[in-house]
């Protein structure tokens, strides 16, 4: 049940972060997902990425919508506020969100049903808005709630574990997500931590609207012969075109870096991400050239992973829409209410 | 000579414009009703608008009425059809004994005439075509020319004219003087050429007093700013998106750092209704000020959301301007009928609060008072404007704030609270009233931190399928609507002069009409006593009105008798002693037709005695 605590108990020896934190503080509930899930495989990145970062895990603010990944939220960060809205709407309540308090971090959690399908507007919106936020899309190209029906990220041709041929094509959420504007665009694999973890953790520190689409094989649904997001098959047609560093702003800068083969980028909060570049001419900072990438390697029935896209100046919405540096939800009637000395004028204006 | 004698009247009267939309009429028609205003006489104008930008037919209607009436007359004393595809209809529409002016250019033969009422000709489009050679001038002089010629036909203020084309032409100085010539020309081709003024005229008054003249929507926006709004999410729907508008403007006025010239709120255009009200509850789960305005077919998109926000405990404030419905309905007709899909939105037991402002003034209160609600009571607000009040400009008492008023933020346990040990449960009832404390996110380190969910859970937040704690939750959230009956805006009751037996219940825009109404039924020799129900859930005191009257009209502007549906569902009334008054084509209800309705229902109840017993 989704209420169960984990015990509390810390080993003394649990390594702690610059806060005092041990891993440990970032859990959450037991997971009531099936054993094997690559959701719990991305749960544990989430929570090894913020214990890393030494977040304060009540700074951040867990959204999503309905869905097996959906449900993930309670499952890490049990001192965060977290909120399961409804199906595919968790964009515009996170984007909500962030417009009443800019200062926390958001975590939007969602499913390839959730996101691809019932939700790919919101999804297309909020990305092009620039949201302030990371959204992981734990995808497994199956509806593993309702049991096994095909969802719109499942590819052409595969085959369900009934035995059902998906004929309809597939929505490539990375390449919409490039084509949309969102700023930090990543595609990992839950099984692949070393990739993951630091994707994560760039994701966190970028200042904009930053996807991640996660291909998370579904055990009880989606794992078998034939189907294009089982385990064997994505570790096969994996195409790693970088792996990812992440130093946060204030570790000293002395890590060397081989020329031409790792690229540094820095992020807006000082943050440096190194790029070991598996595919020598990727740069990281085309958008055209990330979606021609894509597909070139999508025709050939391989997945491209690592950080696809970096915008180098990002923008967030309060950028855009020029808010104060303080949180909406701190002001009071002071900034809010003009009074009855501004009411006297604008009725004055309306005789 | 016109076989009906011509109407004489001063300061009582109803002028429609019939105009095609996009010729640039609406801004001389504005005119012509705020330069009456500034002659001291009360009016009201009404705009009859189609959905749709260019070429089809438009009326402005200015109800002129130094008793104050400001409810839809019906009929019209002074017809300028402007628009040759509407012309018959039009004509039609003219009281016997009334007056038509038209343009005159194109003679027409008789039959396109009435001989009941007195006909105006000016040959507009030729005085146009002689005095300007820009296709574009031809046409927008027109409409200032025929507000020339009105002035000497009704002697309207000309000096009270000309200060509005200055004041509405600050800054585009050039405007001005051309305007003004423009009033001129139609002013003295009146005076030379016709008999003025006619019967219908207008006297400078001091019944306007410091009335403002504002549309609703406007007002319903600028109370949002009072009420500390912060974060605005909306779709684009007639009629509601000039609130939307509305609030931009007056947050790029107010709300905005002198210094800095950073925003003290955040407006989102989304992408559609699911959208706005997602954003609308992400923004208040976390604290700040929310809400979204639309109409009805965003009502029916946003039902999910709602649901969950009425579970959840979420505030959320929607302005729902109405319009005819169902479906895409009359866009741009006014009616009340969204009462039972937004007193009851969203699948499973649900049930919401709802405010019925009369009038601008009111829908700025409560458009105000609407986020104190929703903080309060953890809870969908609806603020039920309609078309008739929110894209009307109408004349009202000024706005008015308390300086020394303190935004009720409701029950959110602080930090301190928490860090003081004292005892957090999302759902749990502390007080008795059913109003939970919630905590915002990021408080505390260790302890306040919830889920949200619209699952159901336990009153510590988490989540459970068990009967019990379900049924517990249920009834709570009962206890809670319970004690907004005491919270929001109470009904207002004015009793007839004499005793009686009978009762009508209105709401919302109906109001002004109903006054008028009611001096009209007392003429036919019944008495009447009045309540205007201003909220959802019901106060007590609707279910004693009822329970003091033998019968009570419930007048409304739907087909279906929602609000006393409402009445009878909630208050537990026998249906049969509530008569629904109904008025649904779209048009703002007027007097005559509540008082030929409830008067015709009275007379037929009244009984003569065959014999006087003695």
């Amino acid at each position: 049940m989704t209420y169960l605590a984990k015990p509390k108990f810390h080993h003394p020896a649990l390594p702690k972060n610059e806060l005092g934190y041990t891993h440990r503080d970032y859990e959450g509930t037991v997971s009531t997902l099936c054993a094997g899930c690559g959701h719990d495989s991305i749960t544990a990145a989430i929570i090894q990425a913020c214990f890393e970062l030494s977040i304060e895990p009540h700074r951040v603010a867990k959204i999503s919508g309905i869905g097996c990944s959906s449900k993930t939220p309670t499952y890490f960060l049990g001192n965060s506020h977290g909120f399961n809205s409804v199906h595919g709407r968790m964009p515009s309540v996170l984007t909500g969100a962030n417009l009443a308090n800019r200062d926390l971090i958001y975590l939007g959690v969602s499913g390839d049903g959730d996101s691809a399908s019932i939700g790919l507007g919101q999804f297309a919106h909020c990305l092009r808005r620039g949201v302030n936020m990371v959204y992981i899309v734990e995808n497994n190209g199956v509806y593993g709630l309702t049991k096994g029906q095909f969802s719109a990220t499942a590819d052409r041709g595969s085959k369900s574990k009934r035995g059902m041929m998906n004929t309809d094509n597939s929505i490539d959420l990375v390449a919409m997500a490039l084509q949309l504007g969102a700023s930090f665009v990543a595609r990992s694999f839950s099984g692949d931590k070393h990739q993951l973890v630091p994707v994560i953790k760039a994701a966190i520190a970028h200042k904009g609207a930053a996807f991640i689409d996660v291909i998370s094989p579904c055990v009880a649904f989606n794992n078998h012969a034939g189907s294009t997001k089982s385990f064997d098959f994505v570790r096969e047609h994996n195409e790693a075109v970088n792996r990812l560093d992440f130093m946060p702003s204030r570790m000293p800068i002395e890590v060397k870096y081989e020329p031409g083969t790792v690229e540094v980028v820095e992020q807006h909060d000082g943050s440096r991400l190194a790029l070991r570049k598996l595919a020598a001419d990727y740069d990281v900072h085309d958008r055209t050239a990330a979606l021609g990438f894509l597909q070139h390697h999508a025709a050939k029935g391989q997945i491209v992973t690592g950080l696809l896209y970096v915008e180098k100046e990002a923008e967030d919405l309060h950028a855009h829409l020029r808010t104060v540096k303080a949180p909406l939800n701190t002001l009071g009637e002071k900034d809010l209410c003009p009074g009855q000395s501004a009411l006297d004028k604008i009725n004055a204006s309306l005789r | 000579m016109p076989t009906a004698t011509p109407i004489s009247r001063v300061n009582d009267f109803v002028v429609r414009f019939a105009n095609v939309n996009g010729s640039g009429s609406a801004s001389a028609n504005e005119m012509f009703a705020r330069s009456i205003l500034r002659m001291g006489i009360p009016c009201a104008p009404r705009n009859i608008f189609p959905s749709n930008i260019q070429g089809l037919p438009t009326w402005y209607e200015v109800r002129v009425s130094e008793d104050g009436h400001l409810g839809a007359r019906g009929g019209t004393d002074l017809m300028v059809a402007m628009n040759p595809q509407t012309f018959d209809k039009d004509i039609a529409g003219i009281e016997p004994g009334g007056y038509l002016l038209y343009d005159s250019t194109k003679p027409l033969p008789p039959s396109k005439f009435r001989d009941d009422i007195t006909v105006i000709g000016v040959p507009l489009t030729a005085i146009c075509n002689r005095e300007y050679t820009d296709p574009r001038q031809r046409q927008l002089f027109k409409n200032i020319i025929y507000v020339g010629v009105l002035t000497a036909l009704i002697e309207m203020d000309v000096k009270a004219v000309e200060q509005l084309i200055g004041e509405q032409y600050k800054g585009k100085d050039k405007l001005i003087e051309p305007n003004i010539k423009a009033l001129h020309i139609g002013r003295d081709y009146a005076t030379l050429n016709l008999n003025c003024p006619i019967g219908l005229r207008l006297r400078k008054s001091d019944k306007v007093g410091d009335r403002i003249f504002v549309e609703g929507n406007a007002a319903a926006a600028l109370g949002a700013v009072y009420g500390g709004a912060t974060v605005c999410a909306w779709y684009p729907i007639t009629p509601s998106s000039s609130l939307a508008d509305a609030f931009t403007r007056h947050c790029a006025r107010l709300r905005v750092d002198p210094e800095t010239k950073q925003a003290k709120y955040a407006i989102i255009q989304a992408e559609d209704e699911l959208a706005s009200i997602g954003m609308v509850i992400g923004a208040a789960w976390n604290g700040a000020r929310a809400f979204t305005a639309t109409s009805g077919p965003g009502i029916s998109l946003m039902q999910e959301f709602i649901g969950l926000a009425y579970f959840a405990e979420i505030p959320a404030v929607i302005f729902d301007v109405q319009r005819a419905g169902p479906s895409t309905g009359m866009p741009t007709r006014t009616q009340q009928c969204d009462i039972i899909s937004c007193a009851y939105a969203s699948h499973g037991d649900t049930k919401h609060v709802l405010l019925f402002p009369e009038d601008p003034a009111e829908a700025f209160d409560m458009g105000a008072q609407a986020f104190d609600l929703a903080d309060r009571l953890q809870t969908p607000i609806f603020v039920m404007l309609d078309l008739d009040i929110g894209m009307n400009h109408r004349l009202c008492r000024p706005f008015k704030w308390d300086d020394a008023k303190v935004y009720d933020r409701g029950k959110v346990m602080t930090a301190a609270e928490l860090e003081a040990g004292k005892d957090f449960g999302r759902y749990l009832d502390v007080d008795g009233d059913g109003i939970p404390y919630r905590t915002y996110p990021g408080t505390h380190p260790t302890k306040g931190s919830f889920f949200t969910r619209g699952t159901s859970r336990d009153r510590y937040a988490r989540y459970t399928e068990e009967g019990g704690p379900y049924v517990d939750n249920m009834q709570r959230l009962i206890r809670k609507f319970d004690t907004a009956k005491d919270l929001v805006p109470r009904p207002l009751i004015a009793n007839a002069s004499k005793p009686t037996k009978y009762g009508v219940i209105y709401f919302g825009s109906t109001s002004p009409a109903m006054d008028e109404a009611i001096a009209m039924i007392e003429a036919r020799g019944h008495a009447l006593d009045r309540m205007r129900v201003r909220a959802f859930p019901f106060h007590s005191s609707v279910n004693s009105f009822v329970a003091d009257h033998d019968f009570v009209f419930v007048v409304e502007q739907n087909r279906d008798a929602q609000l006393r549906s409402l009445i009878v569902n909630e208050v537990g009334i026998d249906p049969v002693r509530l008569v629904p008054i109904l008025h649904y084509d779209g048009t703002p209800i007027t007097a005559r037709f509540i008082a030929k309705a409830i008067g015709d229902h009275l007379d037929a109840l009244k009984v003569t005695p065959l014999k006087v017993v003695s």
